[in-house]
């Protein structure tokens, strides 16, 4: 039976979403180098294409078709019989919201990759990322039949099936590709900072549909993951300003951008699970946590450039497995209570494994498909290219005329 | 003929066209630089990691004055763009051959 409330939610929450893609672009536009802006809005609104286009063909029936385990099938290619309900909405509904999150997952990797893949090597790497990885793995975390979900881990909005995911994906892509021309010797300082919180605003604004959307209803725990998706949001901005003030001495824009889009990648898993503090305590903490891991691309010397390891990955797994310490039925009774609300350790440990689990498959399976694409066509732009800028050398444009 | 070029702060430039105005000035050329002295340059802070910024922003102006206007047009300019700290700029002065108005052919003292 269908809900029209419920419905109308869902509908808006997708394009919601999908907005957040070019806020993302914004986001990571402004923190390149000017000669390589287009590149980095193109990488970004060309998954709004591809990326679409594979989901309704095979994608989604892979994602949600069958009954496996591990991965679907192909009887809802082309979306056929997906004209149903699920639930109180119809599985049109469920599809199109699924779709924005489909193509926003592989666009989270392009901020570690900046300034250096060639376009015609991305676009097929993102295509085969999404096809191998993003949908397996959102089959095992979301379909009543997949494996993580089956065993009792929570993962609200895509805290392991997005960030974590992208995150350590990303990190795989620049182990293939190597750091950019001139990292660590050279100053590469964001380009336009108005940029980046404009798609900080857009990104806060999507993640609204993103984590209470998912709620797939419109009701009170829809309200609630508003609420803890905002407060996240918040108190992340003000956790990554007060370490960096103390650390650096400046609280930055930049900071202010990067905290809270720490607190809302940590939320995410947890959204409609968690009330109270939590939500204060998991995206402070995200934020605190994400700023003290931006260390770590200079530790491992990898260039990382736009600190997509520091803020997905592990924002993503300080919502995974805190969501083991913060669960509450009280909340959502569809949950689990975790350990500080009577659950005992067992949802913590299905959250640590849940995690370990995306976090080996995709990189060792991203690490491969980087390799073969870059043996085969060549993943990085040659020296010449990369000076020059990628939007001259890839796209044969300038975002400003002199 | 002189040509007077200073190197000044940014935000200095419309104090010191209008002391070069108030002296009779025509015209003037502003362009937007870069460059270091003695003040060096600074260091901006993007997610912790330090940039050091060498090339500060600068505006160099550039007119051509008459033989004995230039030690008023020097002062003015070292009036109005003193700031009293560190990176000021500096003025300097070098002759200049030949002058012509595109629009009249006017040449000399004439087309300034």
């Amino acid at each position: 039976m269908i809900d029209t409330g419920d419905t109308a939610w869902v509908l808006i929450s997708a394009a919601l979403v999908l907005f957040m893609t070019p806020g993302l672009a914004f986001f990571y536009g402004g923190m390149v180098r000017s000669r390589h802006v287009l590149a980095m809005l193109m990488q970004n609104i060309f998954a709004m294409g591809i990326i679409s286009v594979i989901w309704s063909g095979i994608g989604y029936s892979l994602a949600f078709g069958g009954v496996g385990a591990f991965i679907g099938d192909l009887s809802h290619a082309f979306l056929s019989g997906a004209d149903g309900t699920s639930g109180t909405i119809p599985t049109m509904a469920f599809v199109a919201f699924q779709m924005m999150f489909a193509v926003i997952t592989p666009a989270l990797i392009t901020g570690a990759t900046a300034d250096r893949l060639r376009f015609a090597s991305y676009a097929v790497l993102i295509a085969v990322w999404t096809l191998v990885v993003y949908v397996p793995v959102a089959r095992w975390v979301w379909n009543p039949n997949g494996w993580i979900f089956s065993m009792g881990a929570l993962d609200f909005a895509g805290g392991a099936a997005i960030h974590i995911n992208a995150g350590i994906a990303a990190l795989a892509v620049v182990l293939v590709i190597g750091n950019r021309r001139g990292h660590g010797s050279e100053a590469m300082p964001p380009h336009n900072l108005p940029f980046t919180v404009l798609g900080t605003g857009i990104l806060w604004f999507g993640w609204i549909g993103f984590n209470a959307g998912s709620a797939l209803a419109a009701n009170g725990i829809a309200a609630q993951a508003v609420v803890n998706t905002h407060l996240a949001a918040a108190a992340g901005m003000l956790g990554w300003l007060a370490i960096e003030r103390l650390k650096a001495g400046h609280a930055t824009t930049l900071g202010a951008a990067s905290g809270a889009v720490a607190g809302l990648v940590a939320i995410t898993p947890c959204a409609g699970f968690v009330g109270g503090a939590a939500p204060l305590i998991i995206g402070g903490g995200a934020g605190i946590i994400c700023y003290l891991a931006l260390g770590l691309k200079s530790r491992f010397s990898f260039d990382d450039s736009l600190d997509v390891i520091a803020v997905h990955l592990v924002g993503g797994l300080v919502g995974t497995i805190l969501l083991g310490l913060f669960a509450d039925t009280g909340v959502n009774a569809d949950g689990a209570d975790g350990v500080l609300f009577g659950g005992g350790v067992e949802l913590l440990i299905d959250q640590t494994v849940a995690a370990l689990a995306v976090l080996a498959y995709s990189f060792i399976v991203t690490f491969a498909i980087a390799k073969v694409i870059d043996r085969l066509m060549g993943l990085r732009v040659d020296p010449v290219d990369e000076a020059m800028g990628l939007d001259q050398s890839q796209h044969a444009e300038s975002a400003y005329q002199p | 003929m002189l040509l007077v070029t200073a190197v000044i702060k940014p935000f200095k430039l419309d104090e010191v066209k209008d002391a070069l105005k108030q002296l009779g000035v025509a015209g003037m050329t502003a362009t937007e630089v870069r460059g270091f002295g003695r003040q060096g340059g600074h260091t901006e802070t993007y997610r912790g990691a330090e940039y050091r910024i060498d090339f500060v922003p600068k505006v160099e102006l550039q007119l051509v004055v008459d033989d004995g206007a230039v030690d008023a047009v020097v002062d003015a300019i070292r009036t109005a763009a003193a700031t009293g700290q560190i990176g000021d700029g500096k003025i300097w002065v070098t002759t200049v051959e030949r002058l012509v108005r595109i629009r009249t052919g006017e040449e000399g003292p004439a087309a300034i």
